[in-house]
């Protein structure tokens, strides 16, 4: 083998970057055009974009790991999200508030969103390459069990003693359920109301943070010297840049309505090395292997039907999970609704942020779900000022949403055949 | 070394259901030694090979007889993953390798070394942290035993094939303990450089210690690598030889042999010398698994000329090409007439028809009777069959009727009438039925693809003697490809052979089976006598 395979060297090609990345430039050209149009301060938009991001980061982020495993986007997280509010629904009833409140609704998701999710990858593992439309079916389906087990079976063969979280007069759980009904004290901010920083303060506590882990690594020796003191070096840079006055007045202006809810962010953040750390296990690479090829992990003895089992009961528990911190965060929720969209409104996020459904990074989901609800923030002020009528801004962003999924479908296909040409090009 | 063969396969017999496709077969492989198998399509090469490796396929059809001994003890292999545990390793065809995959990720596929962690101490092995040094370390070694030096931390897309296959190599012998590796026609996607490499791979192989069962159809490879042959035919053992008491001549006549009679004999005649009718220059034709790759071709006015080769050398490519069912490119013209390729209308616009070897996919509306099916590409193409009525413009199943009673009387289909579907018909009789819907095309040149395969013998003789008529009493010339042999020689007035994409020779049909097994093997009777007689 004396001659070696040519690396062609990456050139940054303007035409690729557009194609590769289309919708993700398409929404910031939307997001900084309605921005223009919604008269809307900064401030606010800041202040709405961190509580909403904080609210449905986790739920985007459970996405990632079926997309590695070669399952698309599982819309069956709809699924996960009814196991969540069964649990919430039950810790209201029995009354049990504030964090302990949290953590129990967490530990009765586990159980229910991994039958579930067991469940739905038995399902998927009998449609193999349907499993996208499977998912989304799946959940129709699914909502037709739980409206079921809402009106009929809650509050009528397993009575519901707690007041308002049954219809009065009639049966069946109540539509909206508030997270404070109980009387002792609310689920609401269970998790967001532990620890809130101004975002200059934030921005401190990431940086140590940061500065740690790098010192940690480089004492364990496992992180490059280079890369380390990069990193040092920057973070270093960046609080002194903080300490002159003109920039942190800048900034605290900037960000004046904004709080970080600390603990929020932090799990999500503890979501991003999960998905990390367990795609650089042996489990991971399973996935990874399912997801490229599922005849040649076979050969090579992996179950694959196992495999791909354990990727959907993961990310059904996950986005059960995620459910659970959008719940506490809006302090009520609609019963008979605000599952219906998740998965669907999930997906489009994380395809926004540049994945598909081959590929997908925790960067991408979180810059997906910036730019969604960027989007949705800004849309109806923006349609409001401009045609008079905010309902054209709600209508623009739910036919934007599934215009988004439609498109990434149709560029896969469409990078498919574009990549055969080239490969016949290529030969020729 | 305890036993004196790694592997002995002893009087092996397989059936699936009625029909025998292994019988009484032996093999025998020292350890270290390179020893090939050679074999015609379906002469048995694959479903020993399954047997070996204990594919599902076996024992989901009833399992086998004979015994199989591994280092001298008998062994039940139960599954691919248990032949892996007792050493024994498939070089595949078709790579096994996953494209967004580093080299080392895909050698140490599934044997990935880890350090466990806090999670894999609670939850199992599989969460255990991948351990990239320790894997790239062996992965280097075991490319650096088949000599490349391609980077370990490659990935996979993008490389070229001939890369592929030694990164294949280098995952079966990484693996422990293994003692014997399969190679299934590796050298089919190198290059003649690559292909010298790796055989001088496979011996440093051979020489550690690690017997090598090599499957390929390339003669002169054998005779270049091999120590012993184990040469099968039509799912018996034809003979064993060892490397030094044999020619290539000789292996080439032992692996086509004579099969049994003719079932047709067509009178001799001097194949017709007339105009051309079809004159095929450089097509390229890009069928999966049927690759044509270059070739130039002269068909003469009312002549049947045969297309002969081993499965997957491009024979099917060439009227799938021509026909435009798959992607082609080079110059056709028929009777003088250029013809567009890519264009499927508009070839059989032009007067050509074919009978495709695919017969339930591409050749008949399996739920549509016989006599829609016998005019339907007549009706689409030409607009036949069809009346006015009034405005609209219907079927005429007058005239459609009557061509079916015709087609079903003169090709003798066996059926309840002509509104059976042609789904409930048996093999021969659905053949019978597409050179119907061939002829209602009344063509000028007829493609046969494998006209008699998976038909019994009676069928088999109505087909050829169909084909035979219409070429005597008609003049029509008609093309036959097929991968039997003793058809192709019974009606053909010439045989062309394909090997690797490529035109090998025309050979007449009383040309010597030696001659027909060279040139399936690639090399040209002509040339190599003269190289045999050089040697000898």
């Amino acid at each position: 083998m004396d001659k070696q395979v040519n690396t062609n060297k990456k050139q940054f090609e303007f035409g690729t970057f557009m194609r590769n990345n289309a919708v993700t430039v398409m929404f910031v050209v939307l997001c900084i055009v309605c921005m223009c149009f919604s008269g809307q301060s900064i401030q606010y938009v800041l202040y709405e974009m961190f509580s909403r991001l904080s609210r449905n980061a986790f739920i985007v982020l459970a996405l990632i790991i079926p997309i590695v495993a070669g399952m698309g986007i599982n819309f069956a997280i709809t699924i996960g999200a009814m196991a969540a509010q069964i649990s919430v629904l039950w810790c209201i009833e029995w009354n049990i508030v504030g964090i302990p409140g949290f953590l129990l609704a967490m530990a009765m998701t586990v159980p229910l969103a991994s039958i579930f999710g067991f469940l739905i990858g038995k399902l998927l593992n009998k449609m193999k390459g349907q499993e996208m439309i499977g998912g989304l079916i799946l959940g129709y389906f699914a909502n037709g069990l739980y409206q079921l087990l809402f009106l009929f079976i809650f509050g009528n063969l397993i009575p519901l003693k707690t007041p308002g979280l049954v219809i009065k007069g009639s049966t069946g759980v109540a539509n909206t359920i508030s997270l404070d009904l109980g009387g002792k004290g609310t689920l609401k901010y269970a998790l967001d109301g532990i620890w809130n920083l101004s975002f200059l303060e934030a921005i401190y506590v990431v940086l140590a943070v940061l500065i740690l882990l790098t010192v940690f690594q480089m004492l364990r020796k496992r992180i490059k010297l280079e890369k380390a003191f990069t990193i040092l070096g920057c973070s270093v840079a960046l609080i002194c840049l903080f300490q002159v006055s003109t920039i942190s007045n800048f900034i605290n202006n900037l960000f004046a309505l904004t709080k970080v809810p600390m603990v929020t962010f932090m799990v999500v953040g503890l979501l991003c090395l999960f998905n990390n750390a367990l795609l650089g296990t042996r489990l991971g690479q399973q996935f990874r292997a399912v997801g490229q090829n599922r005849t040649v992990a076979n050969a090579s003895g992996i179950n694959v039907d196992r495999v791909r089992l354990i990727a959907i009961m993961i990310s059904t528990v996950l986005a059960g999970w995620g459910q659970l911190i959008f719940v506490q965060n809006m302090g009520s929720f609609q019963t008979y609704g605000a599952h219906e969209q998740v998965g669907l409104y999930a997906g489009a996020a994380i395809l926004v942020g540049g994945a598909s459904i081959r590929k997908a990074t925790n960067g991408q989901a979180i810059l997906g779900c910036i730019l969604f609800h960027l989007l949705f923030l800004v849309a109806p002020p923006a349609a409001n000022s401009i045609f008079g009528d905010a309902a054209i801004g709600e209508y623009f962003r739910v036919f934007i949403s599934y215009g988004v999924i439609a498109m990434a479908l149709v560029m896969h296909a469409w990078s498919g055949i574009q990549k055969k040409k080239k490969q016949k090009a290529a030969k020729a | 070394m305890s036993a004196e063969y790694v592997l002995e396969m002893k009087n092996i017999t397989k059936r699936y259901g009625e029909n025998t496709v292994l019988s009484d077969v032996s093999l025998s492989v020292r350890p270290g030694e390179i020893h090939a198998l050679l074999g015609e399509n379906g002469a048995g090469k694959s479903t020993l090979m399954n047997v070996l490796f204990g594919m599902p396929v076996i024992h989901s059809t009833g399992g086998f007889e004979g015994q199989v001994l591994i280092d001298g003890e008998e062994t039940h292999v139960a599954s691919p993953h248990d032949a892996m545990l007792k050493g024994i390793g498939m070089v595949h065809q078709e790579f096994m390798l996953l494209p967004g995959f580093t080299v080392t990720e895909n050698i140490k596929l599934n044997r990935e070394i880890t350090t466990p962690n806090l999670f894999s101490r609670i939850l199992g092995k599989n969460l255990k942290t991948l351990d990239m040094g320790s894997m790239s370390h062996d992965a280097r070694k075991a490319l650096d035993s088949v000599g490349m030096n391609i980077d370990e931390y490659t990935k996979i897309h993008g490389m070229p094939v001939g890369y592929m296959q030694f990164v294949e190599i280098a995952r079966e012998i990484d693996k422990k303990g293994v003692k014997l590796l399969v190679f299934d026609e590796p050298t089919a996607v190198l290059t003649e450089s690559e292909a010298t490499q790796l055989i001088s791979v496979m011996e440093q192989i051979a020489a550690s210690g690690i017997a090598i069962i090599f499957i390929t159809h390339r003669l002169d490879e054998v005779a270049a690598a091999a120590n012993s042959i184990t040469i099968l035919r039509d799912g018996k053992l034809a003979a064993v030889r060892k490397a030094e008491d044999t020619t290539i001549t000789d292996l080439a006549e032992l692996m086509i042999g004579r099969k049994g009679e003719a079932v047709v004999e067509a009178d001799s005649r001097p194949a017709p010398q007339g105009n051309i009718a079809m004159k095929i220059r450089d097509l390229y034709v890009d069928m999966p698994g049927e690759e044509v790759k270059g070739i130039s071709l002269d068909v003469h006015e009312g002549e049947i000329l045969g297309i002969g080769g081993l499965a997957g050398q491009g024979k099917l490519g060439i009227s799938n090409g021509i026909m435009s069912l798959y992607e082609s490119s080079g110059s056709v013209e028929l009777f003088g007439e250029p013809l567009t390729l890519g264009n499927a209308k508009s070839a059989l616009h032009s007067g050509i028809a074919m009978v495709s070897e695919d017969r339930k996919g591409v050749g008949l509306l399996l739920d549509q009777s016989i006599e829609d099916n016998i005019v339907f590409t007549a009706m689409q193409i030409k607009g036949e069959y069809l009346r006015w009525y009034g405005p609209l413009r219907l079927k005429d199943a007058k005239a459609v009727r009557g061509i079916a009673d015709q087609m079903i009387k003169d090709l003798d289909i066996r059926c309840f009438g002509p509104t059976q579907h042609t789904g409930t018909l048996s093999g021969g009789n659905q053949q019978k039925v597409c050179i119907a819907r061939a002829l209602a095309m009344n063509p000028r040149f007829l493609f046969v693809s494998e006209p008699t395969r998976g038909i019994d013998i009676g069928a088999k003789k109505l087909v050829l003697e169909t084909l035979l008529k219409l070429n005597r009493e008609q003049g029509m010339t008609i093309v036959m490809i097929s991968s039997e042999l003793q058809e192709l020689r019974s009606i053909s007035d010439r045989i062309a052979i394909i090997s690797e994409g490529k035109l090998v020779d025309i050979l007449s049909p009383n040309a010597s089976d030696a001659d027909f097994g060279l040139a399936m093997s690639g090399i040209k009777p002509s040339e190599h006598k003269e190289k045999g007689d050089g040697n000898a």
